[in-house]
């Protein structure tokens, strides 16, 4: 049942990671805006990745357990 | 500037290290405490996906593209999230298969195709090669910047001699590396423990490397990010790498097509097929790889965009090429010691790709391509030599030579013209071909071996004419006319520009028509007929891997094989020591204690076969077998008894079927049984209420009268006498309600007594008529009865049945009209029933209210006009009738009156209880 749920959530992952990365979302990121004197884009694209990350390490380790 | 001998020494004592490791690896493993068998190091080996490529490429890309590096690393992220339900399936079959390599896969799962091996292993090395001519042309270029020859990665050769070109001696180098490494002896699931470790750590190496240089760039040329931002956006020609797509190269399409790609060539590159499945020690490793290699390849990335720009800041556009950027901007300023860093960093990226891509492509090239070719013109040859183990050796390890010569040809041909980043992408479409095929392969059961073929073979000419000539025609090895004209001058056979479809990046472009025509003839061609036997049993294999056993199929061939032809058969491919071993161990698990002991059942031969797999491929490996094993047409006793098995186990089934059949006969009469007393239920409740009901109404007007005269003692004695009169009669009425609802019980339960007697029906319809008289003469009603002279005589209750003909008598009485009415009761006989009907002139009964009628408290007509009775008179001269075989029944015509009929039959013997 665990990893019947740890699979569904990664394919969940997986879907989000390709909305959030892809054409229309990430356009909505490609402004010359900066922050923390960054380009807003390169922060976005590094953030969604660390976050991508994060939550499949969250998941795969969770199920270990 | 360093001198050569210093960079030749650091790279020699490198390599030795990484020796050292992957000697220390395989002794361990020997030993049986595998250093291995651990999920960051699992981990680690995965990161060979990083190449030269991404080494000196990535930074060169960024420094033209901005972010359009990207993709290459985001796809395999979003695809390992979907590893730990893919790969994991693919490591699955491949351990119950012993499948060594993609080619193996395939072939395996089409039915294991001799001719799909070699189609795959063919794709496989013409996709590839140009990706190892560009580690060689990245390590022999990267060592001529540091002495200084060159200023650019890309510099066209001089007209040097071959034997003059230290790239040659780069490739045999690592040719003999790999061999070493890779060849040592032979495995059955062809794992390389030392080299696995040795990649492991070359992957920790050239990532501090990479952040070494980063670091060294943000912060001690700049003053970190913010600071190298900044520069770029004062910079009007750099401000657009930090736009999504500044250059306009790519467009959110060609990003989408490239994440795609990368998420593909993470599973299906021949390397990480090699690393990710078949060097898997344990499969719960791959929970870690899923975020833990993302991660790698976020840190390796993070500083590849500040390196760019540090470079395009110190250097300028179009001075020094980018892609040298890592080493150049350290030896710019005179960082020797960090520039040598960076090249072995460098080095670790190109070796390890080199070492374990020609390690898997020699084995395919060994298993699907030589073994198969051999077998088939010279088995007789090695039907005959005893040890072949030398021989497959030899196969691989000359694969492993001649892969990488065939690398160094390209990098001389071709390598000058194109960059590095192309070749990389070109190789990452090539291998995509496969996902068709082995995806299907995993997840339809419908695929078959034409398909596969037809998928990989229109795949891999569309991939060939769409990205591969053209970098040839680029390299100008081909006349570049056709790029620009089309072949033979049509315009919509450009290259490039298939059908016309413009607008889009070569790669993307590419991988679209491959793709399309790759899984449009799989799909196309596998529907056209129905899987064989021999791919069917493998696809459901395949495909149901998680829901099966270990168990082999079972096998519907009685093998005609001996022990002492199959272990020298094994022992010839994987020498006689190991299969002496491996033949134990298959003893002691069946408990025998011997090797001759065994018996040559269809599971030996299958365990047999599964060994050779591991060492030839698993096509080559069947059709050994099978010169030893002679799969004899089952003879008539045989297929008696298997038929006998399978009619028994039908027969089985059938009565199971049968039992079930009647448990759901009996719950079905459960249910029926259930409903019925549940209707019971409610009808007796209904019954209640009714009779309580009915009870109430005389008593409240007993009480209200009753109460009236005790109030009043001053009421008048007229008055007086009147309402005992009402009380009276309500007090009557009371009374044959409980008698009758009494005497209804009674009958429905059957406790009734029953005082049979012979009756005259003439007598006790004349005494029922003479009863009622006074009633009819009343309310003015003449009645007429019509009779024969004489009818049989009936064996009944008399009381009973003129309690019916009062209660029929009594009903007419009360509805017909006051001064007109008329009655007519007629009695008749035809021979076996009696029959009596009362036919009065009242306002007859609608339709849909006859039914009603006999149930109990329902009357006839509505509240108003409803007339005194109990309700209960009809029910109750039915049920009577019904007890002596009869039946009661009304026919009524609105306003022209209504019969009562009754018949009670003569013969019938009278239902006595």
């Amino acid at each position: 049942m665990r990893k019947g749920l740890a699979g569904q959530r990664l394919v969940a992952v997986f879907i989000a990671g390709m909305l959030l990365l892809n054409y229309p979302i990430l356009s909505l990121f490609d402004r010359p805006l900066r922050l923390f004197g960054l380009p807003l884009l390169h922060v976005y694209l590094f953030s969604v990745w660390l976050g991508l990350v994060v939550a499949v390490a969250w998941i795969v380790e969770r199920g270990a357990r | 500037m360093l001198p050569g001998w210093l960079i030749v020494g650091v790279s020699f004592s490198y390599l030795l290290l990484l020796f050292a490791v992957a000697y220390f690896g395989d002794r361990r493993a020997d030993q049986g405490r595998s250093i291995i068998a651990n999920p960051w190091v699992y981990s680690l080996s995965l990161a060979v996906y990083c190449t030269a490529w991404t080494y000196f490429g990535s930074v060169g890309r960024a420094a033209s593209g901005g972010t359009s590096f990207l993709p290459t690393y985001l796809g395999p992220t979003l695809g390992l999230a979907l590893a730990w339900l893919v790969v994991l399936k693919m490591i699955r079959i491949a351990r119950s298969h012993r499948i060594t390599s993609i080619a193996d896969f395939i072939a395996s799962r089409y039915g294991k195709s001799h001719l799909l091996g070699g189609l795959v292993t063919i794709i496989a090395v013409v996709g590839i090669v140009p990706y190892i001519a560009l580690q060689l042309k990245a390590i022999s270029s990267g060592y001529a910047l540091l002495i200084g020859e060159h200023d650019t990665l890309f510099r066209a050769e001089g007209p040097t001699g071959w034997w003059r070109d230290s790239t040659l001696y780069i490739a045999l180098t690592l040719a003999a590396f790999t061999v070493l490494f890779g060849t040592r002896h032979l495995d059955t699931t062809e794992r390389h423990e030392g080299m696995v470790a040795a990649i492991a750590f070359e992957s920790v190496v050239k990532l501090l490397a990479f952040l070494a240089v980063g670091i060294y760039v943000t912060y001690w040329l700049y003053d970190g990010f913010g600071d190298l931002y900044a520069r770029a956006m004062a910079a009007p020609e750099l401000a657009n790498l930090l736009a999504f797509d500044g250059v306009g190269r790519l467009g959110y399409g060609g990003w989408f097509a490239h994440v795609l790609l990368a998420m593909l060539s993470i599973i299906f590159l021949p390397r990480q097929f090699q690393i990710a499945v078949v060097e898997n020690v344990n499969e719960q490793h791959l929970r870690r790889a899923t975020w833990a290699f993302p991660a790698y390849l976020l840190a390796i990335n993070i500083f590849v965009i500040p390196i760019a720009i540090g470079g395009l800041l110190h250097f300028g556009q179009g001075t020094v090429d980018p892609d040298t950027f890592v080493l150049t901007l350290p030896l710019a300023h005179d960082n020797a010691a960090l520039a040598l860093f960076v090249f072995v960093g460098g080095l670790s990226a190109a070796t390890g790709m080199v070492i374990v891509e020609a390690i898997a492509l020699s084995t395919m090239v060994c298993n699907d391509l030589v073994m198969p070719m051999l077998l088939r013109s010279r088995r007789l040859n090695l039907a005959r030599e005893r040890d072949l183990t030398g021989l497959l050796l030899g196969i691989r390890r000359g694969a492993i030579v001649g892969v990488l010569l065939l690398g160094y040809l390209y990098f001389r041909l071709a390598g000058e013209a194109y960059a590095l980043v192309s070749i990389g992408l070109i190789s990452f479409a090539a291998v995509a071909q496969f996902a068709p095929a082995m995806l299907g392969g995993m997840y339809w059961r419908g695929g078959t071996r034409e398909g596969a073929l037809a998928g990989l073979l229109a795949g891999f000419i569309v991939w060939g004419y769409t990205l591969m000539l053209p970098s040839f025609a680029k390299s100008g090895w081909l006349d570049p006319g056709f790029l620009e004209q089309g072949l033979f001058g049509l315009a919509w056979l450009k290259p490039e520009q298939l059908f016309g479809l413009a607008g889009w990046d070569n790669i993307t472009h590419a991988l679209f028509w491959s793709l399309v025509a790759n899984i449009g003839c799989y799909v196309l061609v596998s529907l056209q007929r129905v899987p064989t036997g021999a791919e069917a049993t493998q696809g459901a294999l395949f495909v149901d891997v998680f829901r099966r056993a270990d168990a082999p199929p079972a096998s519907f061939w009685r093998s005609g094989a001996e022990v002492r032809d199959l272990l020298p058969l094994v022992a010839r491919f994987l020498g006689q020591r190991r299969t002496e071993d491996a033949f134990s161990a298959y003893a002691r698990s069946h408990g025998f204690e011997r090797i001759e002991q065994l018996k040559a059942d269809p599971e030996l031969v299958h365990f047999a076969e599964s060994l050779l797999a591991g060492a030839i491929g698993s096509a080559s490996a069947r059709v050994m077998v099978s010169t030893v094993v002679q799969e004899e047409p089952l003879g008539l006793g045989e297929v008696m008894d298997i038929l006998d098995e399978a009619s028994q186990v039908r027969a089985y089934s059938h009565k199971l079927e049968e039992k079930s059949l009647a448990l759901e006969a009996a719950t079905a009469e459960l249910r029926a049984a259930n409903e019925q007393l549940k209707e019971l239920d409610r009808l007796k409740d209904d019954f209640m209420s009714s009779v309580t009901h009915e009870l109430r109404t005389p008593l409240t007007s007993i009480r209200a009268f009753s109460e009236m005269m005790v109030d009043d003692p001053d009421i008048d004695v007229e008055d007086r006498q009147r309402f005992l009169g009402i009380i009276v009669s309500e007090t009557v009425r009371l009374t044959r309600l409980v008698n009758q609802v009494l005497d209804m019980a009674k009958i429905e339960s059957g406790h009734a007594e029953w005082h049979n007697t012979d009756i005259d029906m003439r007598e006790l319809v004349q005494h029922s008529v003479d009863a009622t008289m006074q009633l009819f003469r009343d309310c003015g009603a003449e009645v007429h009865v019509d009779m024969p002279d004489s009818v049989p005589l009936l064996r009944a209750d008399h009381d009973r049945l003129l309690q019916v003909m009062l209660n029929l008598l009594s009903n007419a009485a009360k509805f017909v009209p006051r001064g007109s009415g008329r009655v007519d009761v007629r009695l008749w006989c035809d021979g076996r029933n009696l029959r009596v009907d009362v036919r009065d002139n009242g306002p007859g009964i609608e339709p849909a209210l006859v039914p009603v009628i006999f149930q109990k408290f329902r009357q006839g007509g509505d509240e108003r006009s409803r007339p005194q009775g109990t309700g209960l008179g009809l029910p109750i001269s039915r049920q009577i009738v019904e007890h002596f075989g009869g039946r009661l029944w009304l026919e009524s015509t609105p306003g022209e009156g209504a019969t009562f009929s009754f018949e009670l039959p003569l013969a019938s013997a009278p239902n006595e209880r």
